[in-house]
């Protein structure tokens, strides 16, 4: 059987292990159009910080981790798939053929269309390449500019700081991480960047920017509200779209991903997607496209278990995110938004920059957030991916949001 | 043959033993906060609770930069601290909340049985923390909490 993968993030990386656990004699091609060995996009913020080198943020440390494995690894673009063919064709005119076929092409960032987006010292943080360019001119004292105060945006403007340089987060919506946090959550991450001397501009949009020439922060960013702002780095992280632009006539089903089933194959036969760029089942019964590090291990694992003839259902991705803000922990899980006749109950501890809010559908938790707290968060998925009923714990929930542990110990170790 | 911890939640007492020696035996201080056990008091029981080292290894999978592997002597899932950026992704990745986030280092830290000789187990005075082969483990509840939660490999495996 010949696999071919396509593309060597998470997703891509973890169904190729997989289909060699699966498959000991498959012939398993895997292709990556950035130059480097594949690695990790959620790495990348403490690779600007210095914490680890580019070698840090590569996903399997073995140089030879995937000639080990008998793996494939080649650098090259997929243009183009034909289904009937079951072929793909290469940027440069090959075409290589495949009896399976994984997408896992991730996604891309969108540059919104104003003025002055494509300005040298205009970047996105999305690749290695981005990185090495945003380290060059984030120089310390330098004023940067962040489009965007969304999940991205917060990671990067962490790593920013730690740089030394004075940033400003300029945000559409009318808070930060809108589409994380609540308006509480989101209020409070403000607050806290406040405290930190990090100035956030939010319900403002960015509406052009231009090069003044001048030698020290030559960008000038206009604002649809406030006097503009100087920078000499502005880096854009207005959210991420999945790459799905090359699929337009290989009749594979796209909506805003790539269509797939519980089994995260597509419309067509004997070909999947996984990661970023597929829109699978839901934990809530729905069809989502989880752009998250977990989500794209899981369908890459359940993928290729299929691609090689087994028989793995995915249950459906949970929405979940955690995130440092400036030394501010915060993490969102599920139905934070809650459902249509649940119940939620919240706590804020402003001063101490805490808050706790947990959604209910009956006796379920189905959603939370959760700021200023570390300690096992990751019991919240466990209450709500196992559909736990609560019993007298809701009631105790209700009262005192924070009993999450004991919750979760108290109903799951009867 | 592997060994694991085996937690009988009868025997437990709340003396806080567990958490003390773990902390000291990691962190190099009696610290409950900082220990990688730790007992719930539901006043009629007490359950000492820890990470499994569930073959799911939701953490370890999680991990974007490698920085969680498999001990082979043990079957522990360990942190390798030169590895870990502090991303935190396997806090909430792992649904058992065993995994957690050290402010102070900015890395991770899980139970990783000590290398084969686990200060819970040793510092144990009624035996409700056990260090035993893995046949007879009574890991089995939460391994099949882990099976209410998995994301579907699982049944494939089996």
């Amino acid at each position: 059987m010949r696999y071919v993968l396509i593309g060597a993030g998470p997703a891509g990386v973890v169904a190729a292990e997989t289909l060699r656990k699966a498959d000991p004699g498959g012939d398993i091609l895997l292709l990556g159009d950035e130059p480097e060995p594949p690695y990790s996009r959620m790495a990348l913020p403490y690779f600007l910080v210095g914490t680890i080198d580019e070698a840090g943020t590569y996903l399997r440390k073995s140089e030879t981790h995937y000639d080990d494995l008998g793996i494939t690894f080649r650098h090259a673009r997929a243009v183009r798939i034909d289904p009937a063919g079951k072929t793909v064709a290469l940027e440069g005119g090959e075409s290589v053929a495949y009896d399976r076929l994984m997408i896992a092409t991730g996604s891309r960032t969108q540059r919104p269309p104003i003025p002055g987006i494509d300005l040298p010292g205009v970047h996105p943080c999305w690749t290695l390449a981005d990185s090495r360019e945003i380290v060059r001119r984030a120089a310390p004292d330098s004023r940067v500019v962040l489009m965007g105060a969304g999940f991205i945006g917060c990671i990067v403007l962490e790593s920013l700081i730690k740089r030394g340089v004075k940033p400003t987060v300029v945000e559409m919506a009318d808070r930060m991480v809108p589409r994380m946090m609540n308006a509480a959550a989101g209020g409070l991450i403000k607050k806290w960047c406040a405290t930190k001397g990090i100035e956030v501009l939010t319900s403002t949009k960015v509406t052009a920017i231009e090069d003044t020439g001048e030698a020290r922060d030559p960008l000038r960013v206009l604002l649809d509200r406030g006097a503009p702002l100087r920078a000499a780095l502005v880096v854009v992280a207005t959210g991420v779209r999945p790459n799905i632009a090359f699929l337009e006539g290989s009749g594979i089903e796209t909506d805003f991903g790539i269509r797939v089933d519980s089994h995260l194959k597509s419309s067509v036969d004997d070909v999947y997607a996984a990661g970023d760029v597929a829109q699978g089942p839901d934990f809530m019964g729905g069809w989502s496209v989880h752009a998250i590090q977990p989500t794209a291990v899981e369908h890459g694992r359940i993928a290729a278990l299929n691609m090689a003839d087994g028989n793995a259902s995915y249950q459906g991705s949970l929405a979940m995110n955690v995130l440092d803000t400036a030394g501010l922990v915060s993490s969102s899980f599920g139905q934070w938004q809650g459902v249509e006749s649940g119940e939620s109950v919240e706590r804020m501890d402003e001063a101490r920059f805490r808050y706790t809010r947990l959604e209910f559908d009956g006796e379920r938790l189905v959603g939370a957030i959760c700021l200023g707290r570390t300690d096992q968060i990751g019991m919240l998925r466990g209450l709500i991916q196992s559909r736990v009923r609560l019993g007298d714990w809701k009631a105790r929930l209700m009262e005192d949001p924070q009993r999450i542990s004991e919750a979760y110990v108290a109903s799951t170790h009867k | 043959m592997l060994k694991s911890l085996h937690i009988d939640p009868g025997k437990c007492t709340l003396c806080m033993q567990c958490e003390m020696a773990c902390s000291y035996e990691n962190e190099g201080l009696f610290n409950p906060a900082k220990s990688r056990i730790k007992v719930f008091d539901f006043h009629d029981r007490f359950v000492p609770y820890t990470c499994t080292q569930c073959a799911e290894a939701w953490c370890m999978s999680a991990c974007p930069v490698d920085a969680i592997s498999v001990d082979h002597a043990t079957g522990a899932k360990v942190v390798s601290d030169d590895l870990c950026v502090g991303c935190k992704v396997c806090t909430i990745a792992c649904p058992f909340g065993t995994v957690n986030y050290n402010h102070d280092t900015g890395k991770v830290i899980k139970c990783d049985l000590c290398g084969g000789q686990p200060a819970c187990a040793e510092a144990c005075p009624t035996g409700a923390i056990a260090y035993v082969d893995s046949d007879w483990t009574g890991y089995d509840k939460m391994r099949r909490w882990a099976g209410k939660t998995d994301s579907g490999a699982a049944q494939a495996h089996a």
